[in-house]
């Protein structure tokens, strides 16, 4: 008799053991009231609702799109930003299983994980864009190859997959599957390789897709190099994401990284800075390349011409040099500040070529209603509170934790 | 590393026979030949009196809610330019004519029927598509409502009921497809309208009929046939008294068929699924660090999962 209790109240001890940390119920609940747990329970309480206003009322009622403007919001920052800014994932895997540049391992798997999740806000905003999101499998029966949105639709779908297989070891180890460990480690790296294609593929065809835009969008964003734009970008916005990312996670968490060295992770993240200066260079010379091969040099003269040297001068020649400034004088701080500004500046340029910039001539333009901005900070809360949660129970900033605490 | 190399192989392999088998044929609406035989339709811009029984006629084609005949005479909305919309499929504005007499010119607005269409080209789903006869139609329960057919028309005509909350559709003239499919079946605007300005045929009888028309009274028309090469050439032409960057069309869009804009790009990519594996295999082989320790069985690959667990 008691030995078949046994094991139960140890199954159950270790239940509330992973979803408590370790405390009683009551303390559990007690450290959830902090100042930013306040903050998301209002957004939430607000945005939740909201969402559902979106199902029983209509896009007219909920966004400010039109037939002009059907674009808003939801995919310039949602869609757009969301998945430039999870480009982390691919770019650390790449950086450390491919390249063998080990010493950036501890940055992989909170890459993985914001990618992840990323990728899968990305999608629910895409949830609530869609005008029948029911249909969202459409595209793996009806094919239509010539449209890039196939092929968008396509390589999320996959590389949600592969991001799933990439996050499922940190599960594995927690749950200490060792059999499926054993055969997730032996795909790894096929899984890694594959995950690097898709996203090539599907970040550019996120610039792909405005190619359509030839007569809509300023002259200045629109090239035949968005795609290639896209993906550059892309890889600049995923190695500064991924130090803004430590950067919070070591404020957040300095509990979970207390045995790592500062100096050491100061000098990883400069790495990660220099890295991105070269990449920013090389977007920065496109970008003029992109220009010229235009011919608009008058069109700088004119107010959308000040927009675009404001993204090109101020948000990617700029944080170019930050990096290289902040290497020389090994000042991890100012990396840190240029990473924030430089996803600031990919957000700009996404909203740019979505929003801003696209039927630039009209009058009348598109200004996002509350509900998409209420929607749009909501997804951003609850993928902060998923990585919190993840983070405090799965071995993502430290190996093992489970170990540790068992 | 042998696994790996192989795995390796295996993956490239599989990409790059993937990319060849989705390799893209040429695009199924071409224009050529075939495009004399479609149907079209074209407006005479000098014939056109504005009465807007074309709306009407639209409307009580396509079940959407109307009013009156009579209703359609009030010129007040002329005072402002309209867009083709979820409710009305076709619109007619008021331009003002060539200097000095001024005589308005009024524009009939719709779908275009491109012949290589942009809406067609980027719907994921195949939900918007070129048919066999030259109308450019669209199946709602294929539709994901991704809009990109919205954001991608050169014309700007699709439309969206944003006012339905799960069932919307995108909206747009079909050329009155289900009459015109019918032996005899005339689109509704052509047969309401009293003074014969928009005339239904095939594409290439249509070009004929209006090179006529211009060669004759060169003092009427301008000579330009909108529609003849625009974007690739379209289904609905149009010849009119006045410049029609004049008319409210645009003048600036090319003849390069819209589809064009992505094809480079989208024939990059069975390139990048080939090629990018390989690469990225190299990539791995040549940083493999060196020495006593590595290249031996005891030496797994340890990727993300994180080694001994």
């Amino acid at each position: 008799m008691a030995e078949t209790v046994l094991p139960l109240t140890k199954r159950q001890a270790w239940l509330l053991d992973l979803l408590f940390m370790g405390m009683s119920v009551r303390d559990y609940v007690r450290s959830l009231v902090t100042p930013f747990n306040l903050v998301a329970a209002l957004v939430l309480s607000v945005g939740l609702p909201v969402t559902v206003l979106r199902f029983t009322h209509g896009l007219s009622a909920t966004t400010n799109l039109t037939d002009d403007y059907p674009w808003g919001l939801w995919i310039g920052f949602d869609m757009l930003c969301g998945v430039a800014l999870a480009a982390g994932g691919f770019v650390l895997a790449g950086t450390v299983h491919i390249l063998h540049l080990e010493r950036y391992e501890r940055f992989v798997r909170p890459a993985i994980l914001t990618a992840f999740l990323g990728y899968i806000l990305a999608v629910l905003g895409l949830m609530m864009d869609l005008g029948r999101p029911y249909n969202i499998w459409h595209p793996m029966v009806f094919w239509q190859p010539h449209s890039v949105m196939f092929e968008v639709g396509w390589c999320v779908m996959l590389y949600n997959t592969v991001l799933f297989l990439e996050f499922l070891p940190m599960v594995c180890e927690r749950l200490r599957f060792e059999r499926a460990l054993k055969i997730l480690r032996r795909i790894m790296l096929v899984v890694i390789v594959a995950g690097i294609v898709l996203s090539t593929m599907h970040q550019s065809s996120l610039g792909g897709l405005f190619l359509m835009a030839a007569s809509k969008l300023h002259p200045l964003w629109y090239t035949p190099y968005l795609p290639l734009f896209f993906f550059v970008s892309a890889v600049v916005a995923g190695l500064s994401m991924v130090i803004v990312e430590s950067m919070l996670s070591h404020r957040a968490f300095h509990h979970l990284v207390a045995d790592q060295d500062p100096a050491e992770l100061d000098r990883l993240v400069i790495g990660l800075g220099k890295a991105a200066s070269v990449v920013l260079l090389v977007y920065f010379l496109l970008k003029w390349i992109g220009v010229a091969k235009g011919g608009h040099w008058g069109l700088l003269l004119t107010p959308y011409g000040g927009l675009f040297l404001v993204e090109v001068m101020g948000f990617v020649l700029l944080p170019c040099v930050l990096y290289v400034v902040a290497a020389r004088r090994q000042s991890a701080t100012l990396t840190r500040i240029t990473s924030v500004w430089t996803v600031l500046g990919i957000v700009l340029n996404r909203l740019n070529v979505s929003i801003i910039a696209f039927r630039w001539t009209d009058e009348v333009r598109y200004v996002p209603h509350w509900i998409e901005i209420t929607v749009t900070i909501t997804l951003i809360v609850v993928g902060v509170l998923a990585f919190r949660w993840i983070v405090n129970r799965m071995p993502v900033l430290c190996e093992h934790a489970d170990h540790a605490t068992a | 590393m042998a696994t790996t190399r192989r795995a390796f192989l295996k993956l490239a392999g599989v990409i790059s026979a993937a990319g060849a088998a989705g390799g893209r044929p040429a695009c199924a609406a071409s224009g050529g030949s075939a495009a004399h035989e479609w149907w079209g339709m074209l407006t005479d811009l000098s014939v056109c009196i504005g009465c807007r029984k074309c709306e009407f006629a639209c409307k009580e084609a396509n079940g959407l809610p109307n009013d009156s005949l009579e209703s359609y005479e009030d010129t007040s909305v002329f005072q402002r330019e309209r867009r083709p919309d979820a409710g009305n499929l076709t619109v007619v504005n008021r331009y003002k004519g060539r200097e000095p007499e001024g005589q308005p010119v009024y524009v009939k607005k719709q779908c275009l029927h491109c012949n290589q269409p942009a809406c067609a080209s980027v719907c994921p789903v195949a939900a918007i598509r070129k048919s066999e006869q030259g109308p450019v139609i669209y199946e709602a329960s294929l539709c994901m409502g991704c809009r990109y057919c919205i954001m991608a028309c050169p014309f700007s005509i699709p439309a969206y009921t944003y006012d339905v909350p799960l069932t919307p559709v995108v909206r747009k003239c079909t050329m009155c497809f289900e009459k015109v499919s019918k032996e005899g079946g005339v689109p509704a605007c052509a047969k309401i309208c009293p003074v014969e300005a928009i005339t239904f045929n095939r594409r290439g009888k249509l070009l004929a009929l209006a090179r006529e028309k211009i060669r004759s009274r060169p003092d009427v028309y301008v000579d330009h046939i909108y529609g003849e090469h625009e974007v690739g050439g379209t289904g609905w032409l149009y010849i009119a008294p006045t410049a029609f960057d004049q008319l409210g069309f645009r003048t600036d869009l090319g003849t390069r068929p819209a589809p064009e804009l992505t094809e480079g790009f989208l024939s990059i990519i069975p390139l990048v699924v080939s090629i990018w594996p390989v690469a990225l295999a190299g990539l791995y082989a040549l940083t493999k660090p060196r020495g006593p320790s590595a290249g031996g069985e005891e030496n797994p690959q340890t990727p993300t999962a994180a080694k001994g667990a």
